[in-house]
Order: structure tokens, then C-alpha cells, then sequence
């Protein structure tokens, strides 16, 4: 490349970024200190240096001033050293002849007094300025993208993000952990603000989804574990055992109506407990695939006892009637096993979705102690013509006069249940006040019943949402301000007794009221599955401290994750309605399709290599690999680094007891000089 | 030399948990002590013993390593290589009388600005406490003693002339050479 002595010849760039920077460090003094530092041909400090002129500012100076290396300090390199980069690329430079200093987010943004991080900042400068003038000219690594895609959760998110990818011609696994996908929104009966029937809108999707030529459709399955990197991940998913082979079942049922057992007998997950089910079931009448499974802990051909592999023992004592009725289908196999599969994909998506607020953990409210408490997600399944009632509202203790169920006369809907409180949720879960709008017209409309809201704040900043509060308070709906304090059956006056009693400080009245309902809802808010923890290792993602997954950044790259080809959609990544979780499902597929559309990936060449002459052969590092990119050449006693496959994390480098390990922008050279540079301040 | 002490920490922060709380902290405008400068390496696997023995012996009076939790590595367990090696360093740091507390290895997530904020506070405290480690001036000190002992010994050998029985290994030697 150049000259071996060549002249050291820097251009530093103190940023301003308008009162960001400047406010707090005196631009001015640091680039006049800059400039007296050796090897330094030029310092400025300026207003915007990512701005097109601040950009062009750099380009002009190399080519004017035969710059050879460039600092800017500015903001992290985590947002602007790609920018930069190419600026020094455009101005005729390798741009790995560039360094950036953080003196907004680590300097100007965090410190109080004006002459502290000044110095702050100098010190900084200073070891960047020495760092510089170690880098070498790199190469970009190009890496091939797999086309295939990952989808993980079936909810509307996955369905939607799948559906996207393979209407754009590209393959697709969709793996979801229940038996069907539909997710969530499956189980709701109309959605807000615009009351269109959920399953009228999700079902045709999901039967795409199951037909779809360029869809693998995996259900009951798990990714239990995935390998590799952008472009090329190899995961394993497990396929958990229906005990029904899904490519013989018609989904035609027989063999539920022929079950030993004539009743449904045991809680229906999908109904949140409130129906029945018998051991041989399918989810809802709409599941995709449309394949029944069984339940082994109840069917009574399985003992309880299990095999050493975890599966359940296959008995011999039910009369499996269900194997009559499949007939010549053959589809019932009480003999399957968890399997595995192996898939290389070249990106994912993450869709997992969230979960609610577990009612019980706010005792005062009575969730489980009073019957008549329900969670409005039991609720969505009551008013659901397909639910376990068939869409009769009907209250879970309490009979009239005649012995007929009783519907209730007055419900009461508490908002907020586990949001927004320091002893629970601190976040605001942005759907309850909609939903629980939604359900005070649902049941209205189907009970008559004189409804209440409770209310914190009343949240509606969406298209179409204030006016449906608006509607609602048209109709006649109460809306009460103040967080209740408890649901009690304590009846005070004749007219409590045998109902339960909402005490609640209207806020705007300015006084405790006690308002008798026949029926409480708790509007729950949303968390994090329990599992998040796990699911996020398993990606290699990051989770936000109230345990959501964590976005490369909040607003410029809002689906994308720390991990290459790892992206977000949905409610794993916050609570969001179903038009903002379908548009984010829609982005993650467009940055996926990106990736696969280019058909590479550019890397950081911060890969390590060894040095032959002063390796002595130790294998120490070998071990330390986690990539197994480090290789033993036994003929010649020395070790070598397969470049493909490191990653760049320089955990052999810091261990190699002969410094036989360069990585490359983190050579010790550099480090070094970096570390006497940040302490060479008075 | 006319400015009070402080103290000056050197950190070395993990790309991608460490060094982006510390981003975090910045776009929450969390305020702590500016005593820290901060090294980004990709990983805290990176981090060699001697980088941290070279900033003590440059004039830092503390070091700070982050890295993500165990378990969350990026690059699955290059934070667990480094607390082995950290093990051994506490030992050596504690040999060559260096006070423990100098060097702190914090596991700090992404997400945990607040916590930047608050182990750098705390370890800026607590190495006010300690009071300067002052490496470079110790350096000073020993060298010159060790110049005084060179001149010492060679006035001694000055005066009583070459040591005789160090000729008589030297002699054969040669001898054997020739």
C-alpha cells in the first residue's frame, strides 16, 4: 500500500452537534489542543459534523491537506462511526484509517461542570489521536446471505411477517409453540376501534399461512437452539408429539365425538379455562393446521408414569375408540416422539408475543376469590359466539329464581390492573383503555347491563380511538375516575347484598364511592412471557430492564436487534395494538428481505490472525474459541485462525501468552497507546 | 500540579452491553463523575491482564472492566474467560500491594444505564477514599534509588577494585569460548 515511513498526517473534527456537545465542552479549546499534539496537520471543531457539509468538510480536507488519518469526536460510535466511515471512503481513505471519540453520550450529555468535561474531552481526543496513527488499511468481508427465513411466534405478528416474506417469492419456517397459530388475537371477539370480528380478519390469514407453497408451517414446536450468524444461522427446532401425524389428519373430528369420554371434561387453554375439552381435541374450530392432537397427561391410553426419555408410557387400557372412527386415515399415533429438525436460515424474525398480567397477584380486586371477578381476556371469550358460552354472557355464580344462569344487570370494568404501579407494572400497557371500551359496548350490547369504567387516565391516541370514546360515552357508559381500591362482598345496604361492591375514590367528585356491580372485569395490562429470559439467550437478543426485548434503537432501528438478522415485531418487544403490531411485523419482513435481496453482508474486519513467527505453539487459545475458528496445524506446531468463522470478540488475543494474536482495530498497539493517551491529562 | 486530586479511571467497556448502557446513561442524561474515560473493546474477553497493569502503571488509580451478564454474551462466554483471568489479577494486583478495591469487574446490561451512573460514582468514592495510586511518581522513586544504588556500588568498586573472586569465574569462561 503506501510508503512504509509514511508521514503522519491527522484530521481532527470536534462536533458541536448544535448546543449538544458545545453547551457542555468547549469545542474551541479541545481543537486548539488537538493541534498541538504530534502528527496532527489539521483540527477544527464545526457545528454538524454528520450533516452533508460536515461530511463534505472531511473529503475536502483529505484530498487538500493529504490528510492519512481522520478523528472525529462527536457522538457514539454505535450511531455515526458508519457515516464517517464513509466519508473518509468518499474523501479517497481507507476508512478504517478513521476513529471516533464519544464526547456526547459518554462526555457532554453526562456531566455537569462545563470545565471537567472539557478536560474529559481533551483526554479523550488524546488517546484517539495516538490510537489513530497505529491503524492499518482493512477490507470489508463480504458474507452470503441464507435466503430462508425464521419466523418465530404464530401469532398476528408472525402470521403477518411470514406472510409478507413468502408473497415475496422467499422461503419461510413459521414455528409456533401452541398447536395452532392465531396467537392472541384468535381468541378476541371484535377488535377496536372499528368492532370488526378478530376472526373474520385472522382466519383467512392463517389459512393462507397453512396453504402457503414458500410456508413451512411448524406448530406445537419450539426453537430449541440456534447457531451461527447473519446470513447463516443453523437452528433446531422441537416438534413436539400430537400423537396425531398432521399430514394424515383431515381435521374432520370423528375422532373427538368418538372418545371414550362423552363429555368434555378437562379446562380448555384456549377458552382460558371456561370450557371443556376432552383429551383428544382441537384448539378452536378455526385451528391452523386443522389437525387434532391429544393430551397425554389425561388420555387414558397413557400411563402416568414416563419413559427415561421423557415421553409418556404408552398403556394399553382405553378402548381407542378415536383409532375406529380415523378409520383407513390412520392418523392417530400413539407412539410419536418429540423430534428435531435442523434448519439453516439466513435471517430471523422474533414474534413471541407477551402475555397478561396475572389477576391474582392484585388481591384487594378478588380475582379468584369472588367467581363473578373475571379478566377481560375471559371476557373477550364469553361474548365470543364461538366461545364456551356461544356468546352468552352468563355470570359464573348465581342462578335466578328459576334456576336458569343469571346475566348480570351492572358490570363494572377496572382499567389499569397491574399497569402503571410501582408494586407491579410501571409501564402503561397502551390497549387496556381501548379494550376495555370495546368490552363495556360488547356487554352492553349483549346483557343490557349498566356499565362503569374506572379509569387512571382515559388513553386514546390512536386513529379512530377518541371518537369510540366518544361513542361510548354516548351510549351511556359511566366513566368514574380513580384507581379502585378493592372489590368486596361486604354489603353495607339491601341493596349490596349478594352483589359485589366496587370502592373507588371518584376523583373528579371528590368523593369515596361504593358502586354494587354483578360482575367485575379486570382490564389486565401486558408483561413479558415468562420465558422471555430464555427466548432472549436463545437469540443472543437483549431485554430492556422491565424485561421487553431490547431494539437496536428506539427510533431508527425499531425492529432490528444487537444480533445481525435478528429482528423484532409485536408485543415481545412492548405492548402495542394489532394495526401497530401488523406494521412492525411488516417492517421486520422488509429488513429481513433486505438482507436476502442484497444476497450479502458487509462485517467489521475486526477478525483476529496469528502471527506464525511468534506463535509457540501452546494451544491455549484453542479452547477459548467459542466459534471453533482456531485451528492446530500439527506439522508445523503453530496455531491458525480460520477467518470465516471468528466473529472478532478478541478473547484469544487477550489470552495468548507469547501476544502472537492481533485483532485487527483492536490491536494491542493501539489499545496501548489508547490507554496512555486517556491518561495523559494534568 | 496547583488543581485538587482527583482520581482518573481507566474502563474498558464490552461493545455491546457495557459500552451502550453508558450510551443509555447519555441519552437519559444521567449525570455522574467525569472520572472515568472509557476504552470500547468488542468484548470484555478482549481485555489482557496487562491492559489493565498498563493504565495502573500510566497514572489511572482505577480500572473499571464491564461486560454483560453471564449468560449474555455476545459472544457466549467471553465474559466468563475474562472473570477467570480477573480471578488471577486480583491475586497478582494484591502481590504488588495494589488495594483490591482499585479493580472493579461489573456486569452491566444494555439496559442498565442507571447502573453506569452508579458503580462509576461509587468507584470514583472509593478511590478518593484510597487517595492517588501514583505508579508513575512510584516509578520515579525507584528508579532514582536504583540509580543511587548503581553509583554506590561502583564507587565501592572503585575503591577496593574489581570483586576477585567474580575474575576468577569470568576467566575460565573466556577460556572455554576461545
Amino acid at each position: 500500500m503506501s510508503a512504509k515511513k509514511e508521514e503522519l498526517r491527522i484530521g481532527f473534527y470536534v462536533c458541536h452537534c448544535g448546543h449538544n456537545i458545545a453547551a457542555m465542552v468547549d469545542c474551541a479549546v479541545v481543537a486548539r489542543y488537538v493541534e498541538t499534539l504530534p502528527g496532527v496537520a489539521l483540527s477544527r471543531d464545526y457545528k454538524y459534523m454528520c450533516s452533508d457539509p460536515g461530511q463534505e468538510l472531511i473529503q475536502q480536507d483529505i484530498r487538500e491537506h493529504r490528510l492519512n488519518r481522520v478523528v472525529v469526536a462527536s457522538c457514539s460510535p454505535l450511531l455515526h462511526e458508519h457515516t464517517f466511515r464513509g466519508a473518509v471512503e468518499a474523501g479517497g481513505l481507507n476508512p478504517f484509517y478513521f476513529h471516533m471519540v464519544n464526547i456526547r453520550e459518554h462526555d457532554s450529555w453526562v456531566h455537569t461542570d462545563r470545565g471537567e468535561a472539557t478536560e474529559k474531552a481533551k483526554a479523550l481526543a488524546r488517546a484517539a489521536i495516538q490510537r489513530v496513527a497505529h491503524h492499518k488499511a482493512l477490507e470489508i468481508k463480504k458474507v452470503e446471505i441464507h435466503p430462508d427465513v425464521l419466523v418465530v411466534g404464530g401469532g398476528i405478528a408472525g402470521i403477518h411477517a411470514a406472510m409478507t416474506l413468502a408473497n415475496a417469492g422467499k422461503k419461510v419456517y413459521l414455528v409456533e409453540r401452541e398447536p395452532s397459530i392465531g396467537g392472541h388475537m384468535a381468541k378476541f371477539d371484535k377488535t377496536f376501534p372499528t368492532l370488526d370480528c378478530a376472526a373474520c380478519i385472522l382466519t383467512p390469514k392463517m389459512s393462507e399461512v397453512g396453504s402457503h407453497p414458500n410456508i413451512t408451517l411448524w406448530t406445537y414446536s419450539e426453537v430449541t437452539k440456534v447457531d451461527g450468524f447473519v446470513g447463516n444461522y443453523t437452528v433446531q427446532v422441537k416438534r413436539k408429539a400430537r400423537y396425531v401425524n398432521e399430514d394424515l389428519c383431515t381435521g374432520c373430528q370423528d375422532c373427538i365425538s368418538h372418545c371414550v369420554f362423552k363429555e368434555p371434561k378437562f379446562a380448555d387453554d384456549f377458552n382460558e379455562g371456561l370450557g371443556k375439552r376432552k383429551p383428544i381435541f382441537i384448539p378452536f374450530p378455526q385451528a391452523t393446521p386443522q389437525a387434532v392432537l391429544i393430551d397425554p397427561e389425561v388420555c387414558l391410553n397413557f400411563k402416568r408414569n414416563k419413559n427415561p426419555d421423557g415421553s409418556p408410557v404408552v398403556g394399553d387400557k382405553c378402548k381407542k375408540t378415536c383409532v375406529e372412527a380415523c378409520g383407513e386415515k390412520h392418523a392417530i399415533d400413539f407412539t410419536q416422539k418429540d423430534t428435531l429438525q435442523e434448519v439453516k436460515v439466513g435471517s430471523i424474525i422474533v414474534c413471541t408475543g407477551f402475555k397478561t398480567y396475572d389477576a391474582g397477584r392484585s388481591p384487594a380486586y378478588g380475582y379468584g376469590n369472588y367467581k363473578n371477578v373475571y379478566t377481560a381476556l375471559e371476557v373477550e371469550r364469553l361474548v365470543n359466539a364461538s366461545g364456551p358460552t356461544g356468546g352468552e354472557v352468563i355470570l359464573r355464580e348465581g342462578k335466578n329464581a328459576d334456576g336458569s344462569p343469571k346475566t348480570p344487570k351492572s358490570i363494572g370494568i377496572i382499567h389499569c390492573v397491574g399497569s402503571r404501579d410501582k408494586k407491579t407494572n410501571l409501564w402503561c400497557s397502551r390497549v387496556c383503555c381501548m379494550y376495555s371500551m370495546k368490552l363495556a359496548h360488547l356487554l352492553r350490547e349483549h346483557t343490557g347491563a349498566e356499565m362503569y369504567n374506572f379509569y387512571i387516565d382515559m388513553r386514546t391516541p390512536g386513529k379512530g380511538y377518541e371518537e369510540f370514546y366518544n361513542k361510548l360515552l354516548e351510549e351511556g357508559t359511566h366513566f368514574i375516575r380513580g384507581r379502585v381500591g378493592e372489590v368486596t362482598d361486604w354489603a353495607m345496604t339491601p341493596e349490596e347484598e349478594g352483589r359485589l361492591v366496587i370502592r373507588v375514590e371518584d376523583t373528579l367528585a371528590g368523593v369515596v364511592r361504593r358502586i354494587p356491580v354483578d360482575m367485575v372485569v379486570l382490564a389486565t395490562g401486558l408483561e413479558p412471557q415468562a420465558d422471555a429470559g430464555e427466548v432472549r439467550r436463545l437469540f443472543n437478543m437483549s431485554c430492556g430492564g422491565d424485561g421487553w426485548f431490547l431494539e437496536r434503537h428506539p427510533k431508527l432501528a425499531p425492529v432490528s436487534t444487537f444480533t445481525d438478522g435478528v429482528f423484532l415485531a409485536g408485543c415481545c418487544q412492548g405492548p402495542k395494538d394489532i394495526p401497530d403490531t401488523v406494521a412492525q411485523a411488516g417492517a421486520a419482513a422488509a429488513e429481513a428481505l433486505v438482507l436476502i435481496d442484497k444476497g450479502y453482508i458487509e462485517q467489521e474486519p475486526n477478525t483476529a490472525h496469528i502471527l506464525e513467527d511468534e506463535c509457540s505453539g501452546c494451544k491455549s487459545c484453542i479452547p477459548l474459541c467459542p466459534y471453533t475458528a482456531i485451528l492446530f496445524d500439527e506439522g508445523r506446531k503453530k496455531a491458525y485462525i480460520n477467518e470465516a468463522l471468528c466473529k472478532g470478540c478478541g478473547t484469544c488475543v487477550g489470552s495468548c501468552p507469547s501476544a502472537s494474536i492481533v485483532q485487527n482495530l483492536f490491536d494491542d498497539q493501539e489499545i496501548f497507546s489508547e490507554i496512555e493517551g486517556v491518561l495523559a491529562y494534568d | 500540579m496547583t488543581k485538587e486530586w482527583t482520581p482518573r479511571i481507566v474502563a474498558f467497556f464490552c461493545n455491546w452491553c457495557t459500552y451502550t448502557a453508558a450510551d443509555l446513561a447519555g441519552v437519559s442524561r444521567l449525570k455522574y463523575a467525569s472520572n472515568v474515560r472509557v476504552i470500547r473493546l468488542m468484548c470484555s474477553g478482549r481485555v489482557d491482564p496487562q491492559f489493565v497493569l498498563e493504565a495502573l502503571a500510566k497514572g489511572a488509580d482505577g480500572v473499571l472492566i464491564g461486560g454483560c451478564h453471564p449468560g449474555d454474551c455476545h459472544y457466549v462466554e467471553g465474559n466468563y474467560k475474562m472473570l477467570r483471568r480477573f480471578e488471577l489479577l486480583k491475586r497478582l494486583l494484591a502481590d504488588m500491594g495494589i488495594e483490591e478495591r482499585r479493580v472493579r469487574l461489573e456486569w452491566i446490561s444494555a439496559a442498565e444505564g442507571e447502573k453506569v451512573k452508579t458503580v462509576i460514582n461509587e468507584m470514583t468514592e472509593q478511590i478518593k477514599k484510597l487517595g492517588p495510586l501514583g505508579m508513575p511518581q512510584k516509578f520515579e522513586t525507584w528508579d532514582k534509588e536504583i540509580e543511587h544504588l548503581a553509583v554506590e556500588v561502583q564507587a565501592r568498586d572503585a575503591a577496593q577494585g574489581p570483586c576477585p573472586t567474580r575474575a576468577a569465574q569470568l576467566k575460565p569462561m573466556e577460556a572455554v569460548h576461545a
